[in-house]
């Protein structure tokens, strides 16, 4: 496995570069290539699942005399989880492009942008040096304020430049954090780096850095009072780029590093667990009070999307295993459920080429699978019981108890309960109730747009199955103690 | 310490451009205050007083050397700069196409 690691970035990068080439060969030859790399990406995280903690030195750069010099790249049980969502989420929706991008002039490009977004989400996940976080982080943030603005219409474009230009804030934040962070420990290696703030001891330099990076992530994650860019960004791109966008972009960008450099690098204290927790609850009340309200099917998807990372950043902030286990099952969950429902949209959009709820109706005598594979995302996404929602919002309400946190608990079922509401609101009004007239003639979407919904929904209501004994241990209790071991971090990866 | 306040100072003069100039082409300027703020606050950390140009040349040992580490840092960071200024120009340009007019006042399609 760990001669395989560095090919998680190589494979995407490659062919992104060698893509315009193949579309000019042929038309099919993008669809062909770029499906079969994100299934190679997906099958090699699949591999990842059982191996141990990796640490591959990029160029085979040996510490000298005890520093770091090399970039490192870093597999643990955190790494595998988000790679694992990254490639199948990713693997699945290039499926779903085939047919949904004809709308589409330039497919080539698409794919080119697309994997382009993929090797930065990779390389973010797997690097353990910081400065490669930022380079990683930018790449993929580039390739998706392109993709946004795909459309080339007014509206795209105008989302495309508000989520630039938050996004390079955010990223100016980033850049400032770390440069602090260097001036701080004379290294970019997060191991190295986390072990030398250890030895400083507290510092208000240490306090300014870990807010910049609290602030630079938490803009690219949408939390709360930083999400103004979301509820128009990820409804303007194309739909199974707001899936990508929804589903993972902002989990591999902003709270997957937000997790690791609080956790890992700075260690978990009490203000940054009562500021994640506050900033969790907030951004899960005030997502779903905005949602409720809206009439375009994907706006009220990407509110929703702030409101569920309120979920996973309360649950990670409480900071027990049983909260970082809710919070990290929760993430997972949702990049399956969200990136479904944005596909469905797609669907939606494609047979009706209509957004709006209140012009829709009925469509499930005409469109079954994506009714019913939406379906399936609705029921998981509001939390009832078989599917794999449920069973991580149980866990978050449960390790709010559990600390003593009655009110996050209770507003933890106050949003659970304002999220049903406003999918039954989805349900009722799109698939339910009486086939309007216009649209007697419409298909359901094309066999492969199907085929990768209902993947997604069967991952939907099968993946409670993580929990259970014997499942458990492989994946999600390896990844909930890489967080809980927070700066032993240190130690597994410089090997002492 | 001064200098690195006052390159701190500048990044947040262009946090205000961005934050508060209605002008598409002037929030862009603001974005590139920010970075080259930025820059400058990364190559100023690498610095050291009186310190010469890290070449390390056979028989003359320097006693004090600039890090270089941050000027290789913020080669990387200029050449992404050069990239994410490109496309928010282009993107601006295209709205211009579409509307008519840099003015975000008037480019309000979007709810926010």
């Amino acid at each position: 496995m760990k001669e395989l690691l560095p090919l998680f970035v190589a494979i995407p990068l490659g062919l992104a570069f060698l893509m315009p080439v193949f579309g000019r060969i042929s038309r099919f030859l993008p669809d062909v290539l770029g499906n079969v790399a994100t299934l190679a990406l997906a099958v090699l995280s699949c591999m990842a699942i059982n191996s141990p903690t990796i640490v591959y030195k990029v160029g085979g750069w040996e510490p000298v005399k005890g520093a770091v010099i090399g970039i490192y790249m870093v597999l643990d049980g955190l790494t595998v989880v988000m790679l694992l969502i990254v490639n199948i989420v990713g693997f699945l929706v290039c499926l779903y492009s085939v047919e949904y991008m004809r709308r589409y002039t330039d497919k080539a490009r698409f794919y080119t942008l697309f994997l382009l977004m993929m090797t930065g989400m990779n390389g973010v996940i797997i690097t353990g040096d910081l400065f490669n976080v930022f380079v990683f982080l930018e790449i993929s943030a580039i390739a998706s304020y392109a993709l946004v603005a795909f459309g080339t219409e007014s509206e795209e474009l105008e989302a495309a430049f508000k989520y630039q230009v938050m996004g390079s804030v955010a990223s100016g934040f980033i850049l400032v954090a770390l440069s602090v962070f260097y001036w701080l420990t004379g290294t970019l290696n997060m191991a190295d780096g986390g072990k030398a703030l250890v030895e400083q001891g507290q510092s208000v330099g240490a306090l300014f850095a870990c807010g910049l990076f609290l602030m630079g992530f938490a803009l690219k994650g949408a939390i709360m009072p930083f999400h103004a860019w979301l509820p128009d960004a990820h409804p303007s791109a194309p739909a199974p780029i707001s899936a990508m966008l929804s589903g993972v972009f902002i989990k591999a960008t902003g709270i997957y590093v937000l997790c690791r450099v609080l956790f890992n690098v700075f260690g978990l204290s009490l203000t940054t667990s009562h500021v994640l927790m506050t900033l969790g609850a907030l951004s899960m009340i005030a997502g779903v009070f905005l949602a409720i309200g809206q009439w375009d099917m994907k706006r009220l998807f990407a509110y929703h999307s702030i409101s569920q990372m309120g979920y996973v950043v309360m649950g990670v902030g409480i900071g027990t295993p049983l909260g970082i286990l809710g919070g990290l099952f929760h993430l997972m969950n949702h990049s399956t459920f969200k990136s479904l429902l944005f596909l469905n949209s797609g669907a939606v959009d494609y047979s009706t080429d209509n957004r709006d709820l209140q012009k829709m109706g009925g469509l499930n005598q005409r469109m079954p699978v994506t009714g019913a594979t939406s379906l399936v995302a609705s029921m998981s996404i509001a939390g009832i019981p078989p599917f794999n929602g449920f069973w991580s919002k149980l866990i978050i309400i449960l390790a709010a108890v559990e600390a003593g946190h009655y009110s996050l608990a209770g507003l933890a079922v106050l949003g659970s309960i304002m999220t049903l509401a406003s999918f039954l609101k989805v349900q009722k009004y799109a698939f339910f109730g009486r086939l309007s007239p216009v649209w007697e003639k419409v298909k359901e979407a094309p066999a492969l747009m199907c085929v990768s919904m209902v993947l997604l929904a069967v991952l939907c209501v099968g993946m409670g199955l993580l929990l259970l004994p014997g499942v458990k241990e492989g994946l999600l209790d390896k990844a909930v103690a890489v967080l809980t071991d927070g700066r032993k971090y240190a130690n597994v990866v410089l090997g002492k | 310490m001064i200098p690195l306040l006052l390159a701190f100072f500048l990044f947040l003069i262009g946090l205000y451009g961005t934050a508060v100039k209605r002008n598409l082409i002037k929030i862009a300027i603001g974005l590139s205050i920010m970075e080259y703020a930025t820059f400058l606050i990364l190559a100023l950390i690498g610095y050291r007083e009186g310190g010469k140009p890290p070449i390390m040349v056979k028989g003359i040992q320097e006693k004090t050397l600039v890090d270089p580490l941050p000027q290789a840092l913020v080669l990387t960071a200029i050449v992404i700069g050069l990239a994410t200024t490109a496309l928010l120009l282009s993107i601006a340009v295209r709205i211009y196409h579409k509307y008519g007019t840099f003015d975000v006042n008037e480019i309000r399609k979007l709810k926010g």
